[in-house]
């Protein structure tokens, strides 16, 4: 039997008169890889706002592990063990690398607000930076501030932060936005580890990242989900390539074909 | 090699190493032997101010420096401390209460507490812009307040009370002013070390991340608001107890410290000394006394010129004098320092120049304003100034175009010095880092 960590049910959110995300479902089960797909202005960067908490839902539902979570602010949301990264590098650019990390770790761990301990003695919560760290390459630059990263390196730290506090549910906003060839594939497999056992929802427009990296695959079209399935069936579904993938899809392919 | 890494990142101390214990021995040392060298009672009654202020431009700076807060009214929880330290130390003294003169700065300090609870869960709801105005707005309120209570503030005449009251401690009554400064000292060095303690706290990093990315911040479980409600408060504590101090110091207390003249010299000064490193503050509270004490006694116009380099400083050395110290540092660690004397010499020596001229010129208007009376001769740095003479004007402003003239050119040079300085030193530290 699979349980089911993330759902929405007819989740709709109008800015203004506009209705960005025109009654959304999807049903996201424990430890699976989703990618959600969809051309430009479809809602996918809002989906990833509304169920995070950045932004209040208008109506539907979402529910992280059974329980409801809109509504909530984005703490408490990250409490309940959902986390998420940003297409543009959200970091605490006048920390270290090893800071950035180490901040990400310290709610999870059960450290609050403490002003009676001190950093340097909680042994849990470097030792987790450290294996973070490792994890995503950047132990050799842990004393560098965030700001002097090079891009490569800032998504890294993005993802790091992100998986740190050990979160159940990832939702990665475009991870590998704006990097090279190489670099994306080093990248995809670095999610690939850093991500193992979890539940992944990623928003993604490199469709060989796409069919790499995801279990199933969500097609969000005017802010519905028109299908929802593996890659092979979404790729095979006429609606999508109707609405979406017939042109993209047919374009990529074209371009993997001519090298 | 260690010493060039503690020249690199010296405010990044390890637990337990030299370095540290060093820079506290000798803090605390300063603060010990201070009054034996200045021993005079005005450098007396100057240093317990000192004291104060250090313990009240570091509290300032947990908001604007390490939590990104900027405070226009925190004068008020420095100055509702002050009150009612002055008030308990009268009820002490009346034998209605019996408490030690010395713990009257932690009355004072918890008074700060509970008012920046009460008043900081309003303000440290918005950040940001919003949040600077809720603190102006509240420090307006409580000025107006501090006219409409005269039996708590004491209207014009303030509150006095005298600190010599209650039983005296093994022989210690606190009326010589030394044995004051050293209860100050003590409450500056134990401050010192709680707020710089605060820093290495869990709930310390979170508020330099708030300050940072407090987007961010909300994704990894903590409620931003929350950080800056605490870190408000923990500032509020410690700007009572500075409010307190002063109380014991000044023995009476006016309705002037809460208001905004208070909340600004708090935040010119810790931006002068430097919010960016935790040492800045102490500069610039040195520099408070230094300025309110001596430099308006030397001239009349010390709030223009203080205006001049304030703004001086937010335009080229936004960092303030700290970080001045900490990039010099950084090159004397590479060994670059010395190669930079002889253009710092220049600067210093043609900024002089532009500071007479400009100074003569100030000094005159001011004269004419204020002093006319006196007739148009005065005194300028030993020469004699008439400031309706033609030739004064003119050999001011001489002066001041030559001194403007040549800072540019000594300022250009060292620019690009500056910059090759810089250069190499990156080239050093690649270097090092692909041999390690």
């Amino acid at each position: 039997m699979t349980t089911v960590a993330l759902e929405l049910r007819d989740v709709r959110k109008s800015f203004g008169k506009t209705e960005i995300i025109r009654g959304a479902s999807l049903s996201v089960n424990v430890g699976e890889r989703v990618a959600i797909i969809g051309p430009n202005g479809a809602g996918k960067s809002t989906l990833f706002n509304l169920i995070s908490g950045r932004f209040g839902s208008t109506s539907g539902d979402i529910l992280l592990n059974g329980r409801k979570i809109d509504g909530l602010e984005p703490f408490q949301i990250n409490r309940l063990g959902l986390a998420r990264s940003f297409q543009v590098s959200n970091l605490f650019t006048r920390l270290s690398v090893f800071e950035n990390v180490r901040c990400a770790v310290l709610w999870q761990l059960g450290y609050k607000y403490a002003f009676w301990r001190f950093l340097a003695d909680l042994r849990d919560a470097n030792d987790r930076t450290e294996e973070v760290l490792e994890m995503i390459k950047l132990d050799r630059r842990r004393d560098v501030l965030a700001m002097n990263l090079t891009y490569a390196e800032q998504r890294a730290l993005e993802i790091g932060i992100t998986i740190a506090g050990g979160s159940q549910v990832i939702l990665l906003d475009e991870p590998t936005a704006g990097m090279s060839k190489s670099e994306t594939r080093r990248f995809v497999s670095l999610i690939r580890e850093v991500t193992a056992g979890k539940t992944l929802l990623t928003v993604e427009h490199d469709m060989g990242v796409v069919f790499g990296l995801a279990d199933r695959i969500a097609v969000l079209v005017y802010g519905q989900v028109i299908a929802f399935d593996v890659p092979e069936a979404v790729r095979a579904n006429p609606r999508v390539q109707e609405a979406y993938l017939g042109s993209v899809l047919a374009d990529a392919q074209a371009a993997e074909a001519g090298h | 090699m260690t010493h060039v890494h503690a020249a690199r990142k010296p405010y990044h101390f390890k637990p337990f190493n030299i370095g540290r214990w060093l820079v506290w021995g000798l803090y605390a040392l300063v603060l010990f032997v201070a009054p034996l060298l200045f021993t005079s009672s005005l450098s007396m009654t100057m240093l317990s101010q000192m004291g104060v202020a250090i313990i009240a431009c570091l509290a300032f700076n947990m908001l604007l420096g390490q939590g990104g807060m900027l405070s226009f009214g925190h004068a008020v929880y420095s100055g509702l401390g002050s009150f009612f330290a002055i008030h308990t130390l009268n009820l002490v003294s009346a034998g209605q209460l019996a408490l030690p003169v010395s713990l009257v700065p932690l009355v004072a300090g918890l008074f700060g507490l509970l008012f920046a609870a009460l008043l900081g869960y309003v303000t440290t709801k918005k950040a940001g812009t919003p949040f600077a105005m809720i603190t102006l707005g509240v420090g307006e309120l409580v000025w107006a307040m501090s006219l409409m209570f005269p039996g708590f503030f004491g209207g014009e005449g303030g509150i006095s009370g005298n600190r010599v009251a209650g039983q005296p401690f093994l022989g210690i009554t606190f009326g010589p002013q030394s044995q004051l400064y050293y209860l100050i000292a003590a409450y500056t060095l134990v401050c010192t070390g709680l707020m710089f303690a605060f820093t290495r706290t869990p709930l310390g990093r979170m508020l330099n991340a708030v300050r940072d990315n407090p987007e961010r911040v909300a994704f990894i479980g903590y409620s931003t608001r929350h950080v800056r409600y605490l870190a408000f408060m923990a500032s509020g504590l410690f700007m009572g107890i500075a409010g307190g101090l002063a109380a014991l110091n000044f023995e009476i207390v006016t309705a002037e410290v809460v208001g905004a003249q208070r909340s600004g010299a708090y935040l010119l000064f810790t931006f002068l000394g430097g919010a960016v490193f935790f040492f800045g503050p102490i500069i610039g509270a040195v520099l408070m006394v230094l300025a309110l004490v001596l430099l308006s006694e030397l001239t009349q116009a010390w709030l223009l010129y203080l205006g001049l380099v304030f703004m001086f400083m937010v335009m080229y050395a936004p960092g303030g004098i700290s970080s001045l110290i900490m990039m010099n540092l950084r090159l004397a660690g590479f060994g670059k320092l010395r190669a930079l004397w002889a253009s710092y010499l220049a600067l210093a020596g043609t900024a002089f120049v532009i500071l007479l001229g400009a100074g003569a010129m100030i000094e005159m208007i001011y004269h004419l304003q204020l002093d006319a009376a006196l007739g148009p001769k005065l005194k300028f740095m030993g020469a004699s100034l008439d400031a309706k003479s033609f030739d004064s004007w003119f050999g001011a402003g001489l002066v001041l175009l030559t001194g403007l003239a040549l800072f540019e050119l000594t300022r250009r040079e060292f620019a690009r010095h500056w910059g090759r300085i810089q250069e190499q030193v990156e080239q050093e530290i690649k270097k090092r880092a692909a041999s390690s």
